[in-house]
This record gives structure tokens, C-alpha cells and sequence, in this order.
């Protein structure tokens, strides 16, 4: 929020203009970091897309939520005094409840569906019982800190303890066993509930002995839904997500403007390690074999997918399905069945997913005429490029016609799961974040 | 798992996690007016704002010619700070639109 530091820190009267959708949002945000008397301006959605004369038109209209002129708002906001609400320098404590007030069991599932805690499907009453059985799952204390979540960059992250993992695996179905997978997702400050516009949501992948240990799948089915561990793993993790950093409302904590049917379970699975090709995932990341560990991914909104890997043109089908993924919010992770693994190679000779990834970067190019306008490339690729961050910077020098990578080497992950019933393959549009110790929460 | 008989008072666990302290802020001094002032119109970087900052500085022009318009681009992702111009808002202007946030 540029413009609450315009105000505190430069002391420069500022008039900050939202399309309408984000009222409610940029409200709770100007609350939160503390201007809540902040003045807004509100034009109409979308501000994508428009003419210039249809924007003079924004401009020269009514502002939807005040119904007065949108310059007039302008003008008022720049200089109409100052009251005492809006100058003084207060402070104050927020807190949670530990308990609910005692209830029904039936009118307790109206309360928690009402509060937004849920996914809106049934969930599981987190009573003492319920949750001190959950917390016998880890060796930790109900009242250790197990990290923080935001639903956005800019919204102030919320703190959540073992306690608060435990109660929302308990609403989730899970099993105690499972929580030390649950307090990893956690303690990554991943979000599986971003707030974003683009309705994206979490993917977790398991590796080592925990797979076995406690029922994952990654094998036939494994993706969903058809695993107690992997269905309440992830559901555990999605609803710790919305209500550990303070919600996922629709309009005020959650703009995805379609909505993400990922996100019951954000996509959790295990690897299949035993029939993969390639060293497991949490390998590739520096954790030893024996290892238990969870990896996050964010971003995820769209598949692509195929079946096989054809003698004549496989490599111009990968490189299709490439092409069809956004190139900046798409990071490309390979979600590949056993026999695919395989075949990509002994097509390719990629005996290491590292040869397999590098290979995919290579042709996974586009003109740059037609890189560069993309929407997402113009607000999140061309701003750094912009400002010399390699490797955008020396991208942008390219002519309209000339190739130009879609993603950095980096942005490319291969995940290997499935129960070998065909040969199918997916990209997942959703980029690896980072790898956390399960053995740490046991 | 212990059941939970309907009907019965049952006390169960919030499941919200805990924010954190506000400091309010203050607010910086409002002008008496616009007129023959220096008024920034920044682009957040967000879609196409920066056509809508082009327009509101017409709106000035055409309506309130004697308020000095710059249109500016603020460096980096929406998201990202920008010290160096606000630095220069702060020297150069009286006022500033910033748009268009989400």
C-alpha cells in the first residue's frame, strides 16, 4: 500500500484509486497497516483493456461506491481538512479466542460455515478431545509458533501455534499421524490460499519414509480423490492456510475472480519414488533419501496434458504444450506417470531430471513480440527488465521476431506419480517454492 | 474419535490464527486547494492504469488548467516500494494520485 507511505513517511496527501470490486479489500488493508481513515477513489471494473477514451470517460464519471463525480472524490481526498480521527497515533492489541462460545453441534457447524472456517463442505468439530488426541501426532508444544501466512505481499501476516495446525487438521479429517507432514506445510509460510486475482492454488508433494508410514498414495489415483492421507493432508492444509493467516473471503481476503477447485485439496500427493527414473524430488532439492520431507508449490492454476511420447514429434508436443501455459504465471512443473518418465528418457537420453528440465528451458521459447505482450509479462516481467534484472533485462533486447525464453531454468520442476494404468502427463502451471523437514514436526 | 452428540452444549476450538498489534499512523496535512499546485499521477504497474493516470491529468488539463500535472511510472512490480520516487514526489509535488491498486 504506496500510498499509506506516501502519507506516514513522505507526508504527502495522497488519493489512492481502486476499481470497485476491492473495495472491501483495500479497506481491510488501509485498516491493517494502520491508516484506516485512508481516502480512497473507486472507478469502475475492469480498467484492463479500455480505450483511452473509454478511461477519459472513468475519468469524467461517478464513482460506483459513492455515486459522486470520480474527480470531485479526487479533489476532496487531496484537500478536505484533516479531523481527529484522522491524525491520531494510536495503537492497539488484536486477539483470537482460544474457544468458541459453547454450542450445538449442529448450530456450531452454521457458526464455523458462517465465519468463512471452513471450505464450505462439512468439517470435523475441533473439540478438546479432538484436538489434544491431534497433538499426540508431534512432539512439539500446543503453544510453539509454527510460522506465519498472508493472503497477499501486502496484507500483514498472522501468526498460528501447534494448537492452531492441530485444530484445523482436526476440522480437516486428518489423522494424528499425519500432523507432522501438516506442521511442515505449515511452518513454510506457504499459503494455499493466496489471495490473487488469478485464482491459484497450493500442490504438495511428499517424499521418503512418511509416504509408507502413515497410507500416502502415488500410485493409481494418487492426485485424488481416492487417499484418506493425501484428501486430509491437503484439506488440512488449505483450511490451516485460510484461517491461520486470517481468513479467505471472497472481496475482502480472496479476489480469485473464478475460483480454484484445486484448492479443497491443493493438490497433495506423494512421489512415486520406487518407479521413478530420476532421483525423488526432496533429493533433487539436497535432503537425503531417507529423508521425510514436503515440498509446496504456488501459482498452481492450469494442466496441460497428453498421453505418450511419440517416436515422429514428441519434442514438438512438449513444446506445444508449453506454449500453452501464461509465461509468467504458469511456471512449468511436469507432473509425469512412471511409464512417461521413462520414455521421455529413452527418447531424449535425459538420465537425470536436470537433462530433462534443461531440455524442456531450451525450447520452451516464443517470439518476443508476443512474449512481451502478455498481460501478466507487462505487470510482473517487464517492470524488473525494466530496472536491469537479469536474465530479463539482456530478454528484452530481443527484436519482435526473434525467440526469447518463456521462464528461467530454474522455473522448471519434474514431479514423477501414478500408478502406471497409461502413459499420460501433465504440466502444472504452479512453481516450486520451497522444501521443508517433516522429520523436524514428528 | 469421540463423538459429539447432537443437542448437546459442545466447546470447541477457534481455528483462527492470531494478527498482529496496528500502529495507526498518521495522515499527512491536507492542501487548502489544488489550484496552482504540482499534482503526481503515479502508475502502479497494476494492468492498464497507466492509461487511466494519462487520463485524469487531461481531466486536469481541460478542467483545472492551473494545476501542474506529471504523469510517472513507478518502478518495479506493483507491489514493490519505490524510495526514489517517492523521494521526488516529495521535493517536486503537493499531491499525488496513485493508481490503479488493488
Amino acid at each position: 500500500m504506496h500510498c499509506v507511505t506516501l502519507e506516514s513517511t513522505y507526508g504527502v496527501p495522497t488519493a489512492s484509486v481502486h476499481t470497485h470490486v476491492f473495495e472491501r479489500a483495500v479497506r481491510m488493508v488501509a485498516f491493517a497497516k494502520g491508516m484506516p481513515r485512508q481516502r480512497f477513489v473507486f472507478v469502475p471494473q475492469p480498467v484492463m483493456g479500455k480505450s483511452p477514451a473509454e478511461l477519459r470517460a472513468y475519468a469524467d464519471g461517478i464513482d460506483p461506491v459513492t455515486d459522486r463525480p470520480v474527480m470531485t472524490e479526487v479533489i476532496d481526498a487531496l484537500t478536505k481538512p484533516l479531523t481527529d480521527e484522522d491524525t491520531k497515533r494510536v495503537s492497539f492489541e488484536r486477539s483470537t479466542p482460544r474457544f468458541v462460545e459453547p454450542d450445538s453441534e449442529d448450530a456450531l457447524q452454521q457458526r464455523f460455515l458462517d465465519n468463512n472456517w471452513t471450505d464450505k463442505l462439512p468439517i470435523v468439530l475441533p473439540t478438546r478431545e479432538r484436538v489434544d488426541a491431534m497433538l499426540h501426532g508431534t512432539s512439539r508444544e500446543p503453544d510453539e509458533v509454527v510460522g506465519r501466512m498472508r493472503p497477499t505481499n501486502h496484507r500483514e501476516a498472522w501468526e498460528f501455534t501447534v494448537e492452531k495446525v492441530a485444530v484445523n487438521a482436526v476440522m480437516a479429517g486428518a489423522r494424528p499421524e499425519y500432523l507432522p507432514v501438516i506442521l511442515a506445510m505449515a511452518a513454510s509460510g506457504v499459503t494455499a490460499r493466496p489471495s490473487t486475482t488469478s485464482s491459484s492454488a497450493a500442490m504438495a508433494v511428499v517424499n521418503g519414509p512418511i509416504r509408507g508410514e502413515i497410507g500416502m498414495n502415488w500410485g493409481t489415483g494418487a492426485l485424488g480423490p481416492y487417499n484418506h492421507a493425501n484428501a486430509t493432508i491437503g484439506r488440512a492444509y488449505s483450511l490451516l492456510s485460510q484461517n491461520g493467516q486470517g481468513g479467505s473471503e471472497p472481496g475482502k481476503t480472496y479476489l480469485g475472480s473464478m475460483g480454484n477447485a484445486y484448492g479443497y485439496s491443493s493438490v497433495t500427493f506423494a512421489e512415486h519414488e520406487e518407479r521413478s527414473p530420476w532421483e525423488p524430488f526432496h533429493v533433487q532439492q539436497g535432503f537425503k533419501r531417507e529423508d521425510s520431507v514436503v515440498s509446496l508449490f504456488s501459482g498452481v492454476r492450469g494442466t496441460a496434458y497428453t498421453l505418450g511420447v511419440r517416436e515422429r514429434y514428441w519434442r514438438q508436443h512438449v513444446q506445444n504444450l508449453l506454449r500453452g501455459i501464461d509465461p509468467h504465471g504458469g511456471k512449468p512443473t511436469f507432473v509425469l506417470d512412471p511409464i512417461t518418465a521413462r520414455l521421455f528418457m529413452e527418447r531424449g537420453g535425459f538420465d537425470t531430471a536436470a537433462k530433462f528440465l534443461d531440455w524442456a528451458c531450451e525450447i520452451a521459447t516464443l517470439p518476443a513480440g508476443v512474449f512481451w505482450d502478455y498481460q501478466l509479462v507487462q505487470n510482473y516481467t517487464l517492470p524488473p527488465a525494466l530496472n536491469g534484472v537479469e536474465p530479463y533485462a539482456t530478454w528484452l533486447k530481443a527484436k519482435d521476431d526473434e525467440m526469447t525464453p518463456m521462464w528461467r531454468r530454474k522455473d522448471f520442476q519434474v514431479l514423477v506419480v501414478g500408478g502406471e494404468t497409461n502413459g499420460y502427463w501433465r504440466i502444472f502451471g504452479g512453481g516450486y517454492s520451497k522444501s521443508v523437514s517433516v522429520d523436524d514436526w514428528r | 474419535m469421540v463423538a459429539v452428540a447432537t443437542g448437546t452444549q459442545v466447546e470447541v476450538y477457534n481455528p483462527m490464527g492470531y494478527p498482529p498489534k496496528i500502529e495507526q499512523l498518521g495522515m499527512a496535512p491536507r492542501l487548502d486547494t489544488l489550484e496552482g499546485k504540482t499534482v503526481y499521477l503515479v502508475d502502479a504497474r497494476f494492468d492498464d492504469g497507466d492509461i487511466l493516470m494519462q487520463q485524469m491529468a487531461a481531466w486536469f488539463h481541460d478542467n483545472m488548467p492551473s494545476v501542474k500535472t506529471v504523469v510517472a511510472r513507478k518502478s518495479g512490480i506493483h507491489g514493490e516500494d519505490d524510495p526514489n520516487l517517492w523521494a521526488e514526489i516529495k521535493a517536486k509535488a503537493d499531491a499525488c494520485i496513485l493508481g490503479v491498486g488493488h
